[in-house]
């Protein structure tokens, strides 16, 4: 699905990235620890995340990441929006929880760029 | 017997620790260095990530550090020299959520005890050693096809 579309879902706000609303996303990972972020996320995923500064942009830049959604009506600083423009990432906010985020999103065919890690100690 | 292939790059870069803003900045040079060279996508990646959660170590734990990268032929190496407080001991450290962090790593989103995990899984050899006191000293080895 197009990044218009995911705005549209969710009903969000779009604070980096107007030029970037044809960008193609299927998958998402959603947390707020960017250790979990940087061990599991896939490229080209949207990450759903309430964390909201420059470190975030940076986890995104490292992995490819597609699109950052806030969840939970959070706004970046201004120090993140910058940054976030400087290396063309994408951030939405929305007002959604994230769990409505990711539920809004799965049911219209986003999913997880991983459904299950491989055992308990949380590697995939 | 051949001649020792040269490197085909070679940089290094300084980090400041406590500097919570600067982290990240190397591993972004990292990651566009790469890139220029033709380094496949999925290796660029995971030499981001680990130069990536270094720093974040760096700028946590240590005074500063020196990072050294070389690229050769078929290979990708980034090494993180630090001088801070050492690690006491290794085993623990390495230990999957194990962590000495405070409440500033915690708030960037990290200090739950998975960046030298990271770094190890994502490292196709890994190296630590530390004396504390002195600092410590990370190898990364990332092979390119």
């Amino acid at each position: 699905m197009k990044l218009s579309e995911v705005r549209d879902i969710l009903d969000a706000e779009i604070i980096v990235g107007e030029d970037c609303l044809d960008l193609e996303v299927h998958t998402a990972f959603g947390a707020d620890l960017m250790s979990d972020v940087l061990a599991f996320a896939k490229a080209g995923s949207l990450l759903l995340t309430g964390l909201t500064n420059t470190q975030v942009i940076r986890t995104a830049n490292v992995l490819d990441i597609a699109a950052i959604i806030l969840v939970r009506g959070k706004k970046p600083s201004s120090e993140t929006i910058a940054l976030a423009s400087e290396l063309k990432i994408p951030i939405l906010t929305t007002k959604y929880i994230l769990f409505e985020t990711a539920g809004r999103l799965y049911m219209k065919g986003i999913v997880g760029c991983l459904s299950k890690v491989e055992n308990t100690s949380g590697r995939t | 017997m051949g001649e020792p292939k040269p490197n085909l790059y070679s940089e290094s870069f300084h980090i400041e620790g406590g500097n919570f803003n600067s982290a990240g900045i190397v591993s972004t040079s990292i990651k566009s260095i790469l890139k220029k060279l033709g380094i496949p996508g999925d290796i660029v990646r995971k030499a981001a990530i680990v130069s990536y959660e270094a720093e974040i170590n760096v700028v946590s734990y240590a005074k500063k550090a020196v990072v050294n990268l070389t690229v050769g032929p078929g290979v990708v190496r980034i090494e993180v020299i630090d001088e801070g407080q050492g690690i006491p001991n290794i085993d623990l450290a390495m230990q999957e959520g194990y962590s000495t962090a405070d409440q500033r790593i915690r708030e960037m989103g990290f200090g739950a005890g998975m960046g030298l995990c990271n770094i190890k899984n994502y490292s196709d050899d890994f190296h630590i050693e530390s004396e504390v006191g002195k600092g410590t000293h990370l190898k990364m080895t990332i092979q390119t096809p």
